[in-house]
């Protein structure tokens, strides 16, 4: 199960790595030499995402690269098939992260056990919140995927609560409001909203939304158990090429 | 616990964790002002004395003359400040900003109404507003952009997918996720997480209200039928609204585009081409391909130019409550020509959808029959796009010459 891999590995390392790319940018082909340029870098997961022609929680640089993507005829089954690849290569957790329609369409129960085979450990569906989704956390818990859930800083102590009792795995806090991609401010008003996370889950807590610098993870280190970096590496690898991925991992640790 | 609201297996509130506090402040503020009578009156008198409530229903006798079939009367929401229906909505969302003491508005737009009534209401109430607005959708409606910013709203280019309404709708969620301290979402159809399908509905249904009171003080009797166009669904579940409990056929009017079979069109309910989804917040019936990706539409009509449909309007036709068809591009101009012939009236192309269908059904009709048609907006904001439909050659030298005169 994913929470005890990572708690296991946080026995070994102060922070886990979790990373992310958008399957199909710019190709296939690149997705999977990006993925193993990161796992030689030593990223502990990865987040792969299925592209969506409405991203409406991501900012621009997701926004063009799901589209990008799309518009080279990226499939969500070739998109499963990637995943497979990387999980059946590569010894580390991989999660599927997508907007609910994709699940929806392709069938929930279909797509959950899509993964399943594919040996993928959990998802991470921004726009389903459990009131809306208790059949895909239900579909995810019967199959041992870890359903990851998120919290934000407009979320309370007691929704908090309610949301710990359906996720599984980890929980993603979103550092801050706004979509993807933006700055952060690494601040004592990020650690007391940590601190409320901690509060509300024994479940491990990833901090993600403008992680991009060693600094970054210097700051988060002793505050939460995994960093995440999302849109930092399609700027690095759209500035300096797929091959410059795994030198900016290995600069972060 | 996201309090969701589902119109048969529709609806629902797919939002994203951060705006959940904002929605559960709307639900909770809409819910009071709605069992309020005291807000439906100050909202009922400011669409009185701001803009041209109630609009009158006007009996097209050139039509009923020239079809010899059933009574043909219009709703003319044309006659609203700023000239849509559009106004209904907005100026009910704008009271709810003032009472959840929101400073700021954003709203997306397709064809321009929506944002430009926005920018109206901002300026009246004193808000800040942005608007985001497909690139596409900007050089088809100039005239718009241009009074949106002489209202004072900046206005916001999107140029991600499509650069469409959807593109529109996906950047206003994007700006609110990160501004919703003191911004307010001013949706302009009733689509969306809940409550805005029910909210939008609300305000709209004045139209339907009035409608019914005017039709039985004018003719004693209920119209055989309702036509409304359909893009997002509002004005159509406005007028709709006024006569769910009657024995009255109701006919949502979808954008046929160049032709059903063509692909290029925006018909989610009337096509074989709309499939159950989730998207921008709400299940519904969306243009979509086998893996969930939402198509290009296409419609002369940038109003409707739309992949999605109100939840409540998937519901009404799950129920056969509406009847769903859709019109031509060409169908559409040429209802265009003969309604501003016929009677001096200016339909939007959009309203023009519903005109069209009317008048593609009305051969089934007699004499003994009322049909109503809402006139949802007014057509003067389309005047570039007429024009060229119509290849007018004095209007297209004029442009030629104004073009110069810039240029000097």
């Amino acid at each position: 199960m994913l929470e005890i891999y990572l708690k296991k590995r946080l026995e070994d390392k102060n922070i886990l790595l979790m990373t992310h790319i958008v399957l199909g940018y710019p190709s296939f082909d690149a997705s999977f030499q990006i993925i193993e340029a990161m796992v030689k870098a030593g990223v502990d997961l990865m987040e792969l995402q299925i592209p969506f022609s409405e991203p409406t929680a991501d900012g621009p640089v997701i926004v063009k690269a799901s589209q990008m993507a799309l518009n080279n005829g990226a499939t969500v089954k070739e998109c499963l098939d990637l995943a497979e690849k990387a999980a059946d290569t590569f010894d580390i957790p991989f999660l599927i992260m997508s907007y609910y329609n994709i699940l929806f369409r392709y069938g929930v129960e279909r797509f959950v056990s899509g993964m399943t085979k594919a040996g993928l450990k959990g998802a991470i569906i921004p726009d389903l919140p459990p009131e809306e989704g208790r059949d895909y956390i239900d579909i995810m818990r019967a199959n041992q995927m870890a359903p990851i859930l998120i919290f934000s800083p407009t979320t309370s102590l007691e929704r908090m609560r309610y949301l710990n009792n359906f996720a599984k795995g980890f929980i993603y806090c979103v550092a801050r409001k706004g979509v993807t991609g933006q700055n952060t401010n690494f601040s004592d008003e990020l650690t007391s909203y940590i601190h409320k996370c901690r509060e509300a889950t024994s479940l491990p807590l990833a901090i993600g939304f403008g992680v991009k610098e060693k600094a970054d993870i210097e700051f988060l280190k002793g505050k939460v158990d995994i960093a995440v970096i999302g849109t930092q590496t399609i700027r690095v690898m759209e500035e300096k090429g797929v091959g410059a991925v795994g030198d900016f991992i290995r600069s972060l640790l | 616990m996201i309090e969701s609201r589902y119109y048969g297996e529709f609806g629902g509130a797919f939002i994203p964790e951060i705006l959940v506090a904002t929605f559960d402040q709307l639900v909770q503020e809409f819910k009071t002002a709605k069992n309020d009578p005291g807000f439906w009156d100050e909202y009922v008198r400011i669409m009185s004395t701001y803009s041209c409530r109630p609009t009158p229903l006007t009996f097209a006798e050139n039509l009923t003359n020239y079809f010899k079939g059933p009574r043909i009367y219009i709703k003319r929401e044309d006659l609203n400040h700023t000239g849509a229906h559009k106004a209904n909505n907005v100026i009910g969302q704008g009271l709810l900003v003032k009472r959840m003491g929101k400073t700021r508005v954003i709203a997306e737009t397709g064809a321009g109404q929506h944002g430009v009534a926005t920018a109206t209401m901002a300026a009246k109430f004193g808000f800040r507003c942005t608007i985001y607005m497909g690139e596409v959708d900007m050089a088809r409606q100039r005239p718009n952009v241009f009074w949106m910013e002489r209202l004072g709203a900046e206005v916001v280019p999107v140029k991600e997918g499509t650069r469409i309404l959807k593109d529109a709708i996906n950047e206003a969620f994007r700006d609110w996720a990160t501004n919703m301290d003191n911004t307010h979402y001013v949706l302009g159809t009733a689509c969306g997480p809940h409550p805005f399908p029910e909210m939008v509905s609300f305000f709209q249904s004045i139209i339907g209200k009035e409608a019914r009171k005017q039709i039985l003080e004018t003719e004693g009797r209920l119209p055989t039928r309702v036509y409304a166009c359909v893009g997002g669904g509002s004005n159509a579940l406005g007028i709709f609204s006024g006569f769910f409990d009657d024995p009255v056929e109701l006919v949502g009017a979808e954008a046929g585009g160049k032709g059903l079979d063509t692909g290029l069109h925006a018909s989610r309910l009337a096509s074989k081409d709309g499939f159950r989804g989730v998207a921008q917040g709400y299940k519904t019936y969306f243009l979509q391909n086998q893996d969930g990706q939402m198509k290009k539409t296409h419609s002369v009509a940038a109003g409707l130019d739309y992949v999605g449909v109100s939840p409540i309007l998937a519901s009404l036709r799950e129920q056969g409550r509406v009847r769903f068809e859709a019109a031509t591009d060409r169908e559409v101009m040429d209802a265009f020509s003969l309604t501003l012939r016929k009677e001096g009236l200016v339909p939007a192309l959009e309203s023009t959808h519903a005109f069209a269908q009317a008048f593609k059904e009305i051969s089934g009709l007699s004499g003994k029959d009322i049909i109503l048609i809402n006139q949802s907006g007014r057509g003067d904001k389309d005047i570039f796009t007429i024009a060229d439909a119509f290849e007018d050659p004095a209007w297209r030298q004029f442009i030629i010459e104004k073009a110069e005169e810039y240029r000097a």
